[in-house]
């Protein structure tokens, strides 16, 4: 049921993707294909942190991975475009179960430290095998706009449909996931760890599943990236990536897919846009600095402003209706399993975090 | 062998360094809960501030005092400023605004400052020593050991302050229970600002004296800060001491890996290490064993 809905409504959007991306000059289709990209990344990102409960500040070393795996596929084995963005999401997932399997034990502080040491550490292997992975230049490689289309077909327009159909099957896939068994799982374990594993769960084993697939978004979103630029540098990946990646899942609002949607326009859209008031302000000679100080300054403010983040600020102008994810019944355990614990781990700052009834991992730091 | 002694004593001044920023990270966790990850970016701009007053004044010791003195207020200020409105509000969210913080201040330093390398003095010689004609190495510098004195000394002020007295009693009742420690009577406020702005100072210290080594631009803390963030999550972050230890492993690790094996895996081999540490004590070395619940 909810899968029929979920993809005719993903059928609706990628065509109205399509069209739109149709009617945009060059450099629109670029940045759209780049939204896109980046929301994949996002959106497994907002999966991880705000269903399953574990902080990453590393999710940038995923997408170097897929978008690795893409270039020397392409390059070096000449796979077909859509055979190497899978591959890169199986690469991307492996990866991320091995990291899963290693974080499965770790909270909070401890999961973002190691998890932060991976998008550092990572780009190192670029360099240290120069050979495979091209060093400080990377690798470039090419695509082709297929046959079928004809030969007036726009390489960027191309690329744009790719990243839209991508990302499209990427939200209908993870709509689902979140609606099915493995979804209410999740969040059981991101509520309250002890009462899911007294509850039969594989506390575990759903970790390091979301683990991976939320790296195989990542690997997804990094092939994407890839594509459109038609290189891999190690630049490209850096921690202020991964870094982007996290605050785009909280502005956005956090385990919300739509939230995941505005956070990548954001991430995409307002860095270019600050720039350029900036530069029409006469602050042309620190130009560079001006839309990075606004960027931090906005984190800040709507993070004390909108708790929330823009979705949460949307659903309440939209009214009451509480989503499925908070409704009364989670809300009750929530309150059950507080007063199990009380005395062992309540903390008079703690305490606060769940009076408006969010749903927030409160392992997360 | 000239070697070893070398790669040893520089591990031992870059990590303590790590073991600077760790411990201001520990005393923040311990008195909030929070990890800040502006720390770094704050040492920065406390770097600039010193740098400004040492070219205006030409003394280094003024410029180092008023960069400690700038520390202990920004934090203290950030703590009231924008982390106390955030409590209450998802945890997640003052992960965020501290992210948010360190973005703000490396645009505000390019904005003020530009973000063109500068270099940055030090107040003692970085030429390393000899004995007979056995190179110890830059490790072994007379900054080198200033570096090294500094922070350990900084370190033992304030093991005595939280031992000692009754401000690091309060420090200490408010880390174990905030809740307790308020009806108590203590003011547990005072005591977090108080805990925020001392590692700012502590902060401070460290980006002082990195700073010769890396220059100074926008984004010089940056490394520097992961790593000591790595040295604290390896120490533990509720212990002081393990931030200390944490540091001093993963800076002579770094070295033996960049002088023996590669220049390009000293990040990989600090993500081993922390992987290996953690998958042992998940909650590092020194921490206090934590109640496990599954």
């Amino acid at each position: 049921m909810t899968l029929a809905r979920n993809a005719g409504l993903g059928i609706i959007a990628c065509v109205v993707l399509l069209v739109l991306c149709s009617k945009l000059d060059a450099y629109r289709q670029y940045q759209m294909a780049q939204v896109a990209a980046t929301v994949v990344a996002v959106a497994g990102l907002t999966v991880l942190i705000g269903v399953s409960g574990q902080l990453s500040i590393g999710h940038g070393a995923f997408m170097f991975v897929g978008g690795y795996a893409t270039a020397l596929l392409v390059l070096h084995l000449n796979w077909p475009l859509a055979l190497a963005i899978v591959a890169s999401a199986v690469v991307a997932g492996l990866a991320g179960g091995v990291m899963g399997v290693a974080a499965a034990r770790l909270r909070g502080p401890y999961l973002a430290g190691a998890t932060l040491m991976l998008a550092v550490a990572l780009p190192a292997v670029a360099y240290q095998w120069q050979g495979v992975f091209g060093g400080d230049q990377g690798l470039d490689f090419t695509v082709n706009t297929p046959g079928f289309l004809g030969a007036s077909f726009q390489l960027t327009e191309w690329q744009g449909w790719v990243c839209c159909i991508c990302l499209v099957i990427v939200m209908v896939l993870l709509a689902n996931l979140l609606r099915s068994r493995i979804g209410r799982s999740w969040r059981a374990l991101r509520d309250n760890e002890t009462a899911a594993a007294l509850a039969g769960l594989n506390v575990a084993r759903l970790r390091v599943l979301a683990f991976m697939l939320s790296a195989a978004c990542a690997g997804v979103a990094g092939s994407l990236l890839a594509m459109t630029m038609l290189n891999v540098t190690p630049g490209a990946f850096t921690l202020a990536l991964s870094i982007q990646l996290l605050t785009a899942v909280v502005l956005g609002g956090l385990g919300s897919l739509a939230g995941a949607v505005w956070g990548g326009i954001i991430l995409v859209l307002v860095p270019p846009f600050l720039t350029d008031f900036a530069a029409s302000h006469g602050f042309s000679s620190a130009s560079a600095s001006v839309p990075i100080a606004g960027y931090g300054l906005v984190l800040i403010i709507v993070m004390l402003v909108f708790p929330a983040g823009i979705q949460g600020g949307v659903r309440r102008l939209l009214g009451p209706v509480a989503p499925a994810a908070t409704g009364p019944v989670s809300a009750i355990g929530r309150r059950l399993a507080r007063r199990l614990e009380e005395g062992s781990t309540t903390d008079a700052r703690q305490e606060g975090v769940d009076k408006e009834g969010t749903r927030w991992p409160d392992t997360a730091n | 062998m000239q070697e070893f002694v070398e790669f040893t004593l520089g591990g031992v001044s870059d990590g303590v360094i790590y073991a600077a920023i760790g411990l201001s990270l520990v005393l923040i966790w311990r008195a909030t809960r929070v990890l800040n990850y502006a720390q770094g970016g704050l040492a920065m701009f406390t770097s600039y501030i010193a740098l400004m007053v040492i070219n205006a004044t030409g003394n280094y010791w003024l410029g180092f005092v008023v960069a400690l003195a700038a520390g202990l207020v920004i934090g203290g200020v950030v703590e009231r400023v924008v982390i106390r409105p955030a409590a209450g509000k998802p945890h997640l969210n003052t992960v965020i605004v501290t992210i948010g913080l360190l973005i703000l201040v490396e645009g505000l330093a390019g904005i003020i400052y530009g973000s063109k390398n500068r270099s940055f003095p030090t107040p003692y010689s970085i030429v390393g020593a000899k004995i007979g004609s056995f190179d110890l190495g830059e490790g072994a510098s007379p900054s080198a050991i200033f570096t090294a004195v500094a922070v350990l000394a900084a370190a033992g002020l304030l093991a005595v302050l939280f031992r000692y007295t009754p401000v690091g009693l309060r420090m200490r009742a408010s880390a174990f229970s905030g809740t307790v420690a308020q009806l108590m009577g203590v003011r547990v406020g005072r005591i977090t600002t108080l805990g925020w702005a001392l590692a700012g100072l502590i902060g401070a210290l460290a980006g002082m004296l990195v700073t010769p080594q890396t220059f100074l631009y926008p984004n010089s803390m940056d490394s520097i800060f992961v790593l000591g963030f790595t040295a604290a999550v390896i120490g533990g972050l509720d212990s002081p001491g393990g931030a200390i230890v944490g540091g001093l492993i993963l800076g002579v690790l770094l070295n033996y890996v960049t002088g023996y094996v590669g220049s390009n895996l000293p990040e990989l081999a600090g993500l081993a290490l922390l992987i290996l540490v953690l998958m042992f004590r998940p909650s590092g070395l020194f921490a206090s064993t934590a109640t496990r619940q599954v």
